[in-house]
């Protein structure tokens, strides 16, 4: 619990990994700890909006495809067949 | 040089080729040979006649054996098959092609390219390189993905779509590269190692089907090492289901296809991602929920101990106490009144025998007379109609003179 209070960002700001790490992190700790109610009040809400966040990132998720120039990363173009 | 021009000899294209041709066809070497090498691009059309090329490592040469001769095989050919053919070098004028005229097939035991494989997986066994101890686990869910193959084949589209359907999240690096010819080989190492510089989560190694000649620098020595020590972990999909190449065997994981490359790069779909989503919500909210309810149960236990112990029961017995009191009190007040109210009794029962009622009863009369209701008490009040008044009611009378009247 400790980290995540350290390292607490704006749900909107997170990538979906964080955001999964972070919900997984939440629900184990409800589960497990005894923690004290309004705290777990917290918890879940923060929990609700990570839930809402990830599910807007699965939604509008798009491939992004980039390709080696050199030593260096380009967008690419798919040809269109 | 200047003498090109005036040459004296001028021919068509097809005097040329004929001339080829009859080169080749008079060289008596050429008109019985046996040629060996392994069957690649085998096709038999509907016509009956077989076509193939014959390779070895470095030359191929564009075979025909017709409907009458292949009818005549015993063995069954197939691409990838070291043979011996046996036949005549002619010139196929319209393409300006040379070929073997095959009539004769017979099988050479393994092709030299699969003695050659052969050779070198042994070699690359032996040092350890296919060892299950080196895999290292392909990760569940990636966020970056590399993807090596050519640049314009099928494979590359393919891989593609199937990340786009099963992972949309993913960002994908393409380090292009030729996949055969001489010059695949290094370009392959070449791509691997930029292409590790920027340190995805996983390598799609791909390429699309083709003849063992085709997957050739999949076999190469020095790319199936530099898969080997690829510090990103590598899924090989190269050819169809039934090619193994080196690679795969030096490889994290071997696909079969490009297309299953992609798939088992990505265990986890966006599909799974979002059930798992649905459930993590569905815990939270029970778990919250029981939180509650826990909390509400340990509460009102909490409640009815309060109660139990509390001075309410106290109160309550005070109050009982109070009302015990209050009972009392009020019955001894009660008796008082009732006493009371029987001495009043007895007094106004006295009071009663002294009012004038009373004393009518033993037979005394009040007479009023009637015009002014004067009480007469005096016969000299005596006069007129007058009422008189007995116990149980009263009468009218008269007053005459009378002799105790006086006058």
């Amino acid at each position: 619990m400790a980290k995540s209070k350290a390292a607490i960002k704006p749900v909107e700001e997170l990538s979906y990994e964080e955001a999964l790490a972070e919900l997984e992190g939440i629900v184990e700790s409800l589960e497990n700890e005894q923690s004290p109610l309004e705290e777990s009040m917290k918890l879940f809400e923060r929990g609700q909006a990570l839930v809402t966040h990830c599910g807007v990132l699965l939604e509008s998720a798009q491939l992004k495809v980039q390709k080696l120039v050199g030593e260096s990363v380009v967008d690419f173009e798919e040809e269109s067949e | 040089m200047q003498s090109t021009l005036f040459s004296s000899i001028h021919l068509t294209v097809s005097q040329v080729t004929f001339h080829i041709r009859k080169q080749l066809e008079n060289d008596p070497t050429l008109q019985d040979v046996w040629v060996e090498g392994e069957i690649s691009n085998l096709s038999r059309p509907a016509s009956g006649h077989v076509y193939f090329t014959l390779k070895d490592k470095n030359a191929s040469l564009r075979c025909v054996m017709w409907k009458t001769d292949a009818a005549r095989l015993r063995l069954n050919v197939l691409d990838g098959n070291s043979i011996e053919a046996h036949g005549k070098i002619t010139v196929y004028e319209p393409q300006g092609q040379y070929q073997l005229i095959v009539n004769l097939i017979q099988p050479k035991g393994e092709g030299a390219l699969y003695q050659e494989y052969l050779r070198l997986k042994a070699l690359l066994e032996a040092e350890g390189l296919f060892d299950v101890e080196r895999k290292r686990p392909i990760p569940q869910l990636p966020r970056v993905i590399g993807i090596i193959t050519s640049a314009t084949g099928a494979a590359l589209h393919d891989m593609l779509n199937t990340l786009r359907r099963r992972l949309p999240l993913v960002r994908v690096i393409i380090a292009a590269s030729p996949v055969q010819g001489v010059e695949a080989p290094p370009a392959l190492v070449k791509a691997l190692e930029s292409l590790n510089k920027q340190d995805p989560d996983v390598i799609l190694f791909a390429r699309g089907g083709g003849s063992i000649e085709d997957l050739w620098a999949f076999n190469d020595e020095r790319v199936v090492r530099a898969v080997a020590e690829s510090h990103v972990p590598i899924i090989c999909g190269v050819g169809h289901e039934t090619d193994f190449t080196l690679c795969d065997f030096s490889a994290d994981l071997r696909a079969p296809t490009p297309t299953a490359a992609a798939e088992l790069a990505t265990p986890i779909t966006i599909q799974d991602l979002g059930s798992d989503l649905l459930n993590a919500r569905a815990r939270l909210s029970s778990l919250t929920l029981n939180m509650v309810t826990e909390k509400e149960v340990f509460v009102s236990s909490l409640m009815s101990r309060l109660k139990y112990i509390s001075p309410d029961r106290r109160i309550q017995s005070e109050y009982q106490h109070i009302d015990e009191l209050f009972r009392r009190a009020l019955s001894a007040v009660t008796h008082r009144i009732q006493l009371r109210s029987s001495h009043v009794n007895g007094i106004s029962k006295s009071l009663l025998s002294l009012s004038p009622e009373g004393v009518l009863s033993r037979g005394y009369a009040i007479i009023t007379r009637k015009d002014d209701g004067t009480v007469v008490s005096k016969v000299s009040q005596a006069r007129g109609e007058m009422k008189v008044r007995v116990s149980d009611g009263e009468f009218e009378t008269i007053a005459n003179r009378g002799p105790n009247k006086p006058t």
